[in-house]
């Protein structure tokens, strides 16, 4: 036990001392002195949290909880920093530094002549420490520290080339979206306060079911709330926190817009950290989310909205790290519905499996965009397969994955979501069975078309770039492994999850859909056949071979599609006018509702009222009593003598 | 019959003059001066007709003590009324306004 703790301590820390050392000598050492500090923190972290999946998923340890640091007490409640490690962080403790690992080397040949390249390690160690912090965390006011250090980190990298106007847009939106998530959190959080009086997890876990049978709590805000509501308020505020970081309609616009910042951050965050945080959040609080229905429907709802929405914009982007985008927005979808169908155990895995291949397909992509120098429209690129095989071979795989080819990672994972919504109880999870049906054909549809115009195709690069060559060795070395992790990821954690791995971390209130699945999948091999016959993989591969057809064979075709669907694609194209909706109504409302206040508020009643209304208040009076003073002797006996006349006749008459 | 009243009614009327020359009086301080004076005798008269009617010389005394201040007054008056005239070469009440606000 004693070892373990080292081992989390190091596996947290490393990242944020690397990130303060070279943080604050920013300026003074080279280039390689920061790489090699910062990559070197975090492979001994990614060594470490690799020692503790290793000894929680073969050694069968137990949970590890424990508070190592009070820092405060308020009022009788403990405020503390400790750490809860059961199979659940094991493995996110292994995903964000392993990703995190692999985009460090990367960085180093993808930043390269950046001014900001000391700058930018210390950026992404924090962000690396800030979702480890989050992931390992024993108490909810850690979970709130690392929730917003992830949102500060995500701000510093996206606006990372702040001489960019729209870099700075784009993190201000994600900053700005991200608060009223937290908003939501935030509220969650007072709502869990309120109610158990605690803010550590295991003590409002043990206690929710007791406190839901004997009807014990209540929460008197405006409205009172009996237990079930009060745990229907408290689930659905988490979830609203988790639908600003994992970016669910409607808020998930700051996600596309997060492309402004370098590309091995857009690999960050949406494969490991950050939008990760949502998910893990939510399965985290299954104890409390489990004993609300409503909760879970909208989750559910809120998940296969955006899984099918967010699918049909990716397939009219044409910038190559947009598409992927939102795909990251329609697997997050995927995620979310499998949260709210309570198989929470599918949620987590496809986390696993999609930072992988997502991470992969990013750090591709970015491979692309060096090789053009900077080129990100996929209508200027076409036929690479020629200049950058490796770059092509994992790209390959990556979309594999992603479209749920059996034998990838994804499709292990996303036959589990589907089958898991399919059989689950919660109200309308048939009709969301469809809708992610739809999805799948949708997803693999996209990322291939991205795949076939980037790779495939005639070439429609810009003649004066010169000769296109392959990315260096510190490029492509990451591809290898994320594309390695992509195909075997599937097959080695298949078995695992299906049995039951997170039995411990994971509640479920009535049945487990793990039980009813096991019977059905049985194992990894059994799925691979199976999966050989069964509807996604037609569907998936139906997507491929149209966009094949479509963008290789009949490039005609897909114009005169255009033009007849003309209004859909507008439709697509504006994203369903939620940015324009954003800016024109939202944000015109706000700046109105502030220059309302600015101008009736501030400048008249706080400025023309109380500062300068006192002080011209003074100046009148002194001005009046000014005019009395004449100088002249004649009326100040006049006005002492009426005075004195006046005094008199009141004396008079209080005597009579 | 002389009796109090008539006394006060005098008195009175001494007063009055007295302040009302200080109102409407606006050319000089010399006028204003003799109606200081005037008001000073009025409260002298009131002083001497209660003195004996109430059989108690106390108050004389105080006119004594009255007019001797009067007559001071009336010396440091004047003699700061030549100071005025010649600092400024007039002394009109309506000119002596410099402590106007």
């Amino acid at each position: 036990m004693e070892s373990l703790k080292t081992y989390i301590l190091i596996t947290v820390f490393f990242p944020l001392i690397g990130s303060i050392i070279v943080g604050t000598t920013c300026r003074i050492i080279s280039n390689k002195t920061s790489h090699i500090i910062t990559t070197t923190m975090v492979f001994v972290s990614t060594v470490f949290s690799t020692k503790i999946l290793y000894m929680y998923s073969f050694q069968d340890i137990q949970v590890f909880e424990k508070t190592l640091y009070t820092w405060g007490c308020i009022n009788g409640t403990q405020l503390e920093i400790g750490f809860l490690i059961d199979k659940l962080t094991a493995i996110m403790l292994f995903v964000v530094s392993f990703i995190s690992f692999l985009v460090h080397i990367y960085t180093i040949g993808y930043m390269n002549h950046d001014t900001g390249y000391n700058r930018f390690f210390s950026y992404i160690s924090l962000f690396t420490f800030a979702m480890l912090m989050l992931v390992s965390s024993n108490n909810f006011l850690q979970l709130f520290f690392g929730w917003e250090a992830v949102g500060l980190a995500s701000y510093l990298l996206i606006g990372f080339w702040f001489e960019k106007e729209s870099a700075i847009f784009a993190n201000l939106k994600a900053f700005i979206v991200n608060r009223i998530g937290d908003l939501g959190f935030l509220l969650g959080l007072a709502g869990i306060f309120c109610c158990f009086d605690s803010l550590n997890y295991r003590e409002v876990f043990t206690r929710v079911e007791e406190v839901i049978s004997n009807n014990s709590i209540t929460l008197n805000t405006v409205i009172q709330f009996d237990s079930i509501s009060a745990v229907t308020f408290i689930s659905i505020c988490l979830f609203i926190g988790a639908m600003g970081k994992s970016a669910q309609m409607p808020l998930h616009v700051w996600l596309p817009d997060s492309m402004e910042g370098p590309t091995p951050i857009s690999a960050l965050i949406h494969a490991a950290t950050m939008v990760t945080a949502g998910i893990f959040m939510i399965t985290r609080m299954s104890p409390i989310i489990e004993y609300s229905e409503t909760a879970l429907i909208f989750i559910l709802f809120i998940g296969t909205l955006t899984c099918f929405s967010m699918g049909l914009v990716g397939i009219v982007q044409n910038d190559i790290k947009r598409v992927i985008a939102y795909s990251t927005l329609s697997q997050l979808g995927l995620m979310v519905a499998a949260l709210g169908a309570s198989a929470y155990s599918a949620a987590i895995f496809h986390l696993v499996t999609h930072a992988f291949f997502k991470a992969l397909l990013f750090l591709g992509a970015g491979s692309v965009i060096i090789a053009l120098h900077h080129e990100q429209d996929i209508r200027y690129m076409g036929n690479l397969k020629k200049y950058m095989p490796i770059t092509y071979i994992t790209m390959l795989i990556g979309n594999l994955a992603l479209a749920g080819i059996p034998g990838f990672a994804g499709f292990f994972s996303k036959d589990l979501i589907i089958e898991s919504v399919k059989i689950s109880h919660t109200a309308f999870a048939h009709l969301s069975y469809y809708f992610l049906m739809i999805s799948i054909f949708i997803t693999s549809f996209y990322s291939f078309r991205m795949f076939f115009l980037v790779f495939h195709t005639n070439e429609r690069i810009n003649k004066h770039l010169g000769k296109i060559k392959e990315s260096p060795k510190v490029i492509t070395i990451p591809l290898i492994i994320l594309a390695i992790f992509s195909s075997i990821s599937g097959w080695v954690l298949f078995d695992s999850i299906i049995n039951d791995y997170f039995s411990i971390a994971i509640f479920n209130k009535n049945h487990n859909i793990l039980n009813e699945i096991i019977h059905e999948l049985h194992d990894s091999k059994h799925l691979f056949l199976h999966g050989l016959i069964s509807t996604p993989f037609i569907l998936s591969l139906l997507g491929i071979v149209i966009s094949w057809y479509l963008y290789c064979k009949n490039p005609v075709l897909t114009e005169k599609i255009r033009n007849k669907m003309n209004i859909f694609y507008r439709i697509l194209n504006n994203k369903y006018g939620f940015d324009d909706f954003n800016q024109y109504v939202i944000a015109n409302l706000t700046k109105k509702t502030g220059r309302i206040l600015w101008k009736a508020g501030d400048e008249y009643i706080i400025d023309g009222g109380l500062v300068n209304g006192i002080a011209n208040s003074l100046k009148n009076m002194s001005n009046f009593v000014k005019k009395i003073q004449t100088g002249r002797l004649y009326n100040y006996v006049y006005i002492m003598i009426t005075g004195f006349i006046i005094l008199l006749l009141s004396l008079l008459l209080n005597f009579s | 019959m002389i009796v109090l009243s008539n006394y006060l009614m005098f008195s009175c009327i001494l007063f009055v003059i007295g302040l009302t020359g200080i109102f409407i009086n606006r050319k000089n301080i010399i006028i204003l001066l003799m109606c200081i004076e005037l008001v000073l005798l009025a409260v002298n008269t009131n002083f001497l007709a209660f003195s004996r009617f109430l059989g108690d010389y106390t108050g004389q005394i105080f006119v004594f003590f009255i007019l001797t201040v009067a007559a001071v007054e009336a010396a440091i008056g004047l003699a700061i009324l030549v100071i005025i005239f010649r600092n400024r070469g007039t002394i009109s009440i309506r000119k002596m306004n410099n402590l106007k606000g």
